[in-house]
């Protein structure tokens, strides 16, 4: 159980800095979103059911498609 | 040197941060009230699932402070985004039919789920926000699958202010005939455990499903109105 939670949460931060040093925008994005993913199966782990489906649906869905969104009508690259 | 300044800010932010948490000890209660919902909630709500109990019982005018936010964010954004000086009507390529009847095939599956979430509210985890969420995000599926299919806007805004009209409404007769404070739960509370039980907390996550939904979808609406 502990190696499960570390694992995800070490490649939460890996995905979290990933997100931040992308200068493609696309990639950062999908990045933000696996944070949000892995943040909802440690809500869940942590016995937050909840929070978790808020954050899977709110977080990993809707957010990601709101910056797809943007991103497809400005610059996808970040001179 | 503009990096090593803000690296410098960054190890001050987070020496104050480790500073001011190092000595909260972690998983011991502060207070009574969290010891008092998980004992007496049940009884005094009629709602199985705690959370639910506190979100709409307990903190029921700060969820509803809640939804006037995302309210507020929802009338902002069209602000912006909608123009109406002309309506760029452009091709649109329509998708190929194995992602289009894919699509519809789980447009109501998705509807469905996200209904069921916010009905059963006060017996499983889950409520109004998270089963909102869900809808819009099947009207996400159908605006990204089947090309050139649109909510009707008049709809969705008829939607989101009647739910919030039957809040209110609901808050208010609690007020008059319930007891002395505004959501006050009037409505018999029934058997632990069933459908029919917890008074008015179904019909608030009702209410609020609806209204988170149709917020969200008109929000992805009128961003996808104005990407193409």
């Amino acid at each position: 159980m502990i190696f499960i939670v570390s694992f995800l949460v070490i490649v939460m931060l890996i995905s979290a800095i990933a997100a931040s040093i992308f200068k493609d925008l696309m990639n950062a994005v999908i990045a933000s979103c696996l944070v949000s993913l892995i943040a909802a199966i440690l809500f869940y782990l942590l016995q937050a059911p909840d929070v978790a489906m808020a954050e899977a649906a709110i977080g990993a869905a809707l957010v990601t498609a709101v910056f797809v969104i943007a991103i497809s009508r400005t610059k996808r690259y970040e001179e | 040197m503009r990096k090593i300044i803000s690296l410098i800010l960054i190890g001050v932010v987070a020496i104050g941060i480790a500073l001011a948490v190092v000595n909260i000890p972690f998983g011991t209660p502060k207070t009574k009230v969290g010891n008092y919902y998980i004992n007496k909630g049940r009884e005094e709500t009629g709602a199985a699932n705690i959370v639910t109990s506190v979100v709409v019982n307990y903190r029921g005018f700060d969820t509803l402070g809640e939804v006037t936010v995302l309210f507020i964010a929802a009338v902002g954004l069209s602000a912006v985004l909608v123009t109406r000086k002309k309506k760029i009507e452009r091709k649109i390529e329509p998708s190929s039919l194995v992602l289009n009847t894919g699509c519809r095939f789980l447009f109501p599956l998705i509807l469905f789920f996200g209904a069921y979430i916010f009905i059963h509210g006060h017996l499983t985890p889950g409520g109004g926000f998270q089963g909102g969420a869900i809808i819009a995000s099947a009207f996400l599926l159908i605006y990204l699958g089947c090309r050139g299919r649109r909510i009707s806007e008049t709809r969705t805004r008829a939607a989101e202010s009647l739910s919030g009209l039957v809040f209110v409404v609901v808050g208010l007769i609690g007020l008059a005939i319930g007891g002395h404070y505004f959501l006050s739960n009037f409505l018999p509370k029934g058997i632990l455990f069933y459908l029919f039980s917890a008074g008015i907390i179904p019909i608030i996550y009702i209410a609020i499903g609806f209204k988170v939904g149709s917020e969200l979808a008109g929000i992805i609406d009128r961003l996808m109105e104005e990407s193409e």
